[in-house]
């Protein structure tokens, strides 16, 4: 029988059986940042083990930084000091360090591919649940906990199950106006949020090998937010050119093994997948979450549902609580409803396509009055880049505020808050309660959704917007 | 052999998908430490904005102190990896969680701290929720035997992954348990070195 893309490289990394149905997993890259690592170097120091692998150890500070300063002491005190730890413990253990003042710092999911630190083929962990992000390139990557981060310190393995495989096809191709974000927030509404708990995905069909790989991982990045363990891309020539002079890529002595060996990363025709869910992707709308996590998604032109309209109990119950909490009632229309912050930005949505794409909505229009619109770029990388190509004076010409990379108001670890009862539009993935700050109301868009909410002051069905506005799709 | 896990009084949280956000809010992520956290437990349900207690939350509810079996529905824990949230709810005193389902990076970092949780069908969490509404519940968990034993021989079964069970009634440093296997890596690290060079 044929072998998925995740077993072929789950069983590739098994360096050896534990007990019972727990394999010790070799780990390729471990990314690290200020938040989850600091009681896993102190745990290590306790125990007296040292970083096995610092060579494979990769670090960058990005959840808690200031992104209107570069400086440690931007964000306060408490946040001062993580970020102390994190420099200290790359420094007395030898690992790369990408700090607050490297001009390549930025978003760990953003600089990770921008740097060729992820490659095919990889199993990828990292102290961080969007660290699914990185599977867009064929790769194992999912988020662990602090205990894990030790663990993989101390051993560069982690015990591991096989996990089950569901396979996510999107057939047909995508309407112009419809982005990777809304095909994942089609199927995240379609699977539930809980609907890949004990699964990795495997993403395939029409639809994904024609994304980018900007696009591949916004779609990887949200598996999580369906539960998934990680969300896999088979990687093809998109991902090679992608890849190919990135500084931590394959050198040209070694370029064509590992691109004949990223060849053999697919799923066999034979395989068999535990579930098998197909979407068609020429029906998808551009979509916005109305409620309090990432499953109560509709497309824009879609009322917003009423809670019995939900068959399952536990649904309407959770739909009525979120409709009070937004502040919204069922039947109203979202493009009525009007917004007080637009945040471009996150491990979502923070690359250079993403720009591109809200920029060419912006144009030469101006912020609505009254709203308050940030773009926060993934990277510095991202950011050169964005300025290069004149995309930050189409922002800031237009009124955004156009800040220094990290993952700023997608959770408001820094002072980028979203105040009680404020409604953001919001290119990140998480619209819990108070996600963004205490009473927030966050509404999950693509980067061209969020620039028209920003220009229109209310949200807006960017597929009914003039040709020359739009987005690519 | 019988052996109690944990013993104590149950708190009934009627709520589905309580995500890490709600268990521990990012304010409190900046610490560089593992302890401090049980006040951040539930912050904004179980606080007011002006910080006072919200009487409406039921950890604020007089017949509720002192509980260290919390039961819930279906996928707790989900969002964020921060190990932060079983930290919270451990720390708050918490060992066990009884709900329909777990996110997959939560259930890990709970079992990393010696947390059991467990899940059970639909049904029988109702059947548990309406037992608390008859009033405070002890229950007693006996992990050997995989039963929660809720007084006058009434019992509820559970399934779990017997590599867990292990790991819960030994206490084993799971650092520790892969060490042993530290000359496999050694092994590893060499053929994946002449295999594949450019991974370093």
């Amino acid at each position: 029988m044929g072998r998925t893309l995740y077993q072929k490289i789950y069983q590739s990394h098994v360096v050896g059986s534990l007990n019972g149905s727990t394999d010790l997993l070799f780990v390729d890259r471990h990314l690290i940042h200020e938040v989850t690592s600091p009681q896993a170097f102190s745990g290590l120091k306790l125990a007296g083990r040292k970083v096995r692998r610092p060579d494979l150890t990769f670090a960058t500070m990005d959840h808690n930084t200031s992104t209107q300063v570069r400086s440690y002491d931007a964000a306060g005190e408490t946040s001062r000091k993580q970020l102390e730890a994190l420099a200290a413990n790359c420094a007395e253990n030898g690992i790369e360090l990408l700090d607050l003042y490297h001009p390549d710092q930025g978003i760990v999911h953003v600089i990770g591919p921008e740097l060729g630190l992820t490659q095919p083929g990889m199993v990828i962990v990292c102290g961080d649940s969007h660290t699914s992000t990185h599977g867009a390139f064929g790769a194992i990557a999912f988020g662990i906990g602090t205990s894990e981060v030790e663990h993989v310190l101390a051993t560069q393995t982690l015990p591991q199950q096989v996990a089950k495989t569901l396979k996510v096809e999107v057939t047909g191709r995508l309407s112009p106006f419809v982005t990777p974000k809304d095909v994942i927030l089609a199927i995240i509404g379609k699977l539930g949020t809980a609907g890949g708990n004990g699964y990795v995905a495997e993403f395939c069909g029409e639809a994904i090998r024609g994304m980018t790989m900007e696009g591949r991982m916004t779609l990887c990045n949200m598996s999580i937010e369906m539960g998934a363990k990680a969300g896999l891309i088979a990687p093809d020539e998109t991902t090679f050119a992608y890849l190919q002079g990135k500084p931590h890529a394959p050198k040209a002595e070694h370029w064509d093994a590992a691109v004949a060996y990223w060849q053999s990363l697919y799923s066999d025709d034979d395989a068999v997948f535990d579930t098998v869910v197909s979407i068609d992707g020429s029906q998808i709308r551009p979509q916005i979450s109305w409620g309090t996590n990432p499953e109560q998604v509709i497309a824009v032109d879609q009322p917003v549902p009423a809670p019995e309209s939900f068959q399952d109990l536990i649904k309407a119950d959770a739909a009525k609580r979120a409709l009070t909490y937004m502040g919204l009632e069922a039947g109203q229309k979202l493009t009525d409803i009007a917004v007080d912050v637009v945040f471009i930005g996150s491990c979502t949505n923070s690359r250079i396509e993403d720009l591109r794409a809200a920029a060419a909505v912006v144009g030469s229009q101006k912020v609505a009055s009254g709203v308050r619109a940030l773009v926060v770029p993934g990277s510095g990388q991202v950011k050169r880049q964005a300025e290069a190509e004149g995309l930050a004076d189409v922002f800031k010409n237009a009124g955004f505020e156009w800040r220094e990379p990290g993952c700023s108001m997608c959770l408001g670890m820094n002072d980028d808050r979203v105040d009680a009862g404020q409604r953001c539009a919001s290119t990140s993935n998480r619209n819990f309660e108070g996600r963004q700050g205490r009473g927030s109301r966050t509404h999950l868009v693509s980067p061209a959704m969020a620039a028209a909410a920003a220009i229109a002051g209310k949200f807006v069905d960017i597929s009914k917007m003039s040709v020359t506005q739009g987005a690519q799709a | 052999m019988s052996q109690i896990f944990a013993k104590g009084l149950v708190c009934p949280l009627d709520k589905n998908n309580v995500d890490t956000d709600q268990i521990i809010p990012k304010q409190f992520l900046t610490s560089v430490s593992r302890d401090g956290f049980a006040e951040a437990l539930f912050f904004d349900w179980r606080y007011q904005a002006d910080g006072s207690a919200n009487p409406e939350f039921i950890l604020n509810e007089p017949q509720y102190q002192g509980a260290s079996i919390l039961l819930t529905r279906t996928n707790f824990g989900c969002g964020s990896s921060r190990e932060h949230a079983p930290w919270a709810i451990q720390q708050y005193g918490f060992n066990v969680v009884i709900a329909e389902s777990f996110a997959d990076i939560f259930f890990n970092n709970s079992v990393n701290n010696g947390m059991l949780l467990i899940s059970l069908s639909a049904s029988n969490i109702e059947f548990l929720f309406n037992r608390c509404k008859q009033g405070p519940q002890q229950w007693q968990i006996d992990l050997a035997n995989q039963e929660i034993l809720l007084g006058n021989n009434a019992a509820v079964g559970f399934a779990m992954d017997q590599d867990v069970k292990q790991r819960l009634l030994s206490g084993l440093d799971f650092i520790g348990a892969s060490e042993t296997l530290s000359a496999q890596i050694d092994q590893y690290e060499k053929q994946r070195r002449q295999a594949t060079p450019w991974l370093g």
